[in-house]
């Protein structure tokens, strides 16, 4: 019990530090730029030890859980060795995660208003609630399917750079023939679908994978799911403006 | 106190909202697809609750101390009045913006070395390659990418340049990157282009975006105050490839100094 209280002390420590730059920032910009009191001491102080305890036990429950989940999901589905399952998980995983992320319901409601004051769909509120749920659906079935290609490149062992680039000349080509009122939501959704949550479950499962199937270097072929995740929304989303 | 703990049962229940779809997909292919039981159940569900948990306060404390104070300081340095040092009649140019590119790079590099999901990326990341990579010197480059891409960012909505201009252009950069970087790196390097766009960084620099198009005469908030976010993720795949490449030239370099 002592060494996890110490262990706890010194992540308490790391999280001050790595916070510290932020309210170093504020209070120096408040008081010698700004040249104003801080209002609400009270608060900041609060806020700060709030946000200090919080990210220290987020750390210490980051590595005895979600990082071993997403990792022993691999070695699991590796070991049953259906690539059908591991996809349909794969798929499941990317969609579920997104298509309830409260940053996506904020996007694309803001996506919906800016359309109908456009012109773009009927200025009802059924006809934006329509839009703005396809969108939800649209980026959630991107981050899907970005993880299925994620799973199958490790799989498979594509090389990362090909995938990323056609990738790329997807988003280039799609921003020079979508209409000019999509490409700003599009860009900002490849943004909103990675949470803090998604993030180490998806880096840690790809990073599993990586590491038990033969000939893969969990360094080399591990990471890149995160970045497909944030670029097929913009393709995707392109697509959803021209079609609608 | 009473009020206090209310909004905390509330951000907890947000967050538990968020984790309930995961955790039943994860639960749902465990039981009728991988057909074992969980092993360490036990520590998964304490690690789940410490994970929660911590997302709560963590939510909680920003949204109480950092994100009202932040977005008031982007609206008083973007404000007219304050640039031009309370004189009216002044034609402000992109030069007088300057410490609102200086606070954008800072509070960029700030808010993305305390993001929680890259400090995850770099931890495992260290397991992975068995320590050669450095958390802390990752997160550093990362940060550096950000604080850059912010700082032109907002040179860019101050100037009302084209935001499609710089984009295809970095992805121009990225690629004769990748072409010559490391290849152990470039999967880490496109990933922590995408973590840096979380929690913390993405409501302080939104504000930051929207105040200055509001401000700046010319601008449309709608048309130019998105678009930082974009530079927040594409820059730190600049900055982590180019620390690579650069640690790369100096180990050989010094290899070519000890052979002659």
């Amino acid at each position: 019990m002592f060494s996890l209280q110490n262990q706890f002390v010194r992540q308490l420590l790391s999280s001050s530090r790595d916070l510290a730059p932020i309210f170093g920032v504020v209070l120096l910009f408040q008081v010698l730029v700004i040249k104003q009191p801080i209002p609400q001491v009270m608060d900041l102080l609060g806020g700060a030890i709030l946000v200090i305890l919080g990210l220290a036990l987020f750390i210490q429950g980051l590595e005895s859980s979600l990082c071993p989940v997403g990792e022993g999901r691999a070695y699991a589905f590796a070991r049953k060795g259906s690539v059908l399952w591991l996809v349909l998980f794969a798929f499941a995983l990317g969609f579920g995660t997104t298509v309830a992320e409260p940053a996506l319901i904020a996007v694309s409601g803001e996506a919906a208003r800016i359309a109908s004051e456009g012109g773009a769909i009927a200025d009802s509120d059924a006809a934006r609630n329509n839009y703005a749920v396809g969108l939800r659906l649209t980026v959630a079935v991107a981050v899907g399917f970005a993880i299925v290609l994620g799973v199958l490149r490790i799989l498979r062992g594509w090389l990362l750079h090909y995938l990323i680039i056609g990738a790329y000349c997807g988003v280039v080509a799609m921003t020079a023939i979508a209409p000019p009122w999509i490409i700003g939501i599009a860009y900002d959704s490849g943004g909103v679908t990675t949470s803090t949550i998604t993030v180490p479950l998806v880096t840690a499962l790809g990073v599993g994978l990586a590491s038990v199937i033969e000939g893969r270097n969990p360094m080399i072929d591990g990471f890149g799911l995160i970045a497909f995740a944030s670029l097929t929304p913009m393709i995707f989303v392109m697509v959803y403006g021209m079609l609608v | 106190m009473i009020e206090l703990f209310g909004t905390l049962l509330q951000t907890l229940l947000g967050t538990i909202r968020d984790v309930v779809p995961i955790t039943l997909i994860i639960l749902c292919f465990q039981f009728l697809v991988i057909r074992r039981p969980l092993s360490h159940w036990r520590q998964l569900l304490m690690g789940y609750g410490y994970v929660i948990l911590g997302l709560a306060l963590f939510l909680m404390g920003l949204e109480k101390a950092l994100f009202p104070l932040g977005s008031l300081m982007a609206e008083q340095l973007t404000a007219p009045e304050f640039l031009s040092d309370g004189l009216t009649a002044v034609e402000l140019t992109w030069r007088d913006y300057y410490w609102v590119y200086l606070f954008g790079g800072a509070i960029g590099f700030a808010t993305t070395l305390a993001e929680p999901a890259l400090i995850a990326v770099a931890l495992m990341a260290r397991d992975v390659s068995g320590g050669a990579i450095s958390p802390l010197g990752l997160r550093m480059s990362v940060s550096l990418g950000v604080a850059l891409g912010i700082a032109l960012g907002t040179l860019r909505i101050v100037c009302g340049w084209p935001l499609h201009y710089f984009i295809i252009s970095g992805y121009v950069i990225v690629l004769l990157q990748t072409l010559t970087a490391p290849k152990i790196i470039i999967g880490l390097a496109y990933d922590s282009g995408g973590v840096t766009t979380s929690t913390v960084t993405v409501p302080l620099v939104t504000a930051l975006g929207l105040g200055l198009a509001a401000n700046v005469p010319g601008r449309d908030p709608l048309l130019d105050g998105f678009g930082l976010i974009a530079f927040a993720s594409l820059f730190p795949i600049i900055s982590v490839l180019g620390y690579a490449e650069a640690a790369e030239l100096l180990a050989r370099y010094v290899k070519g100094k000890t052979e002659e």
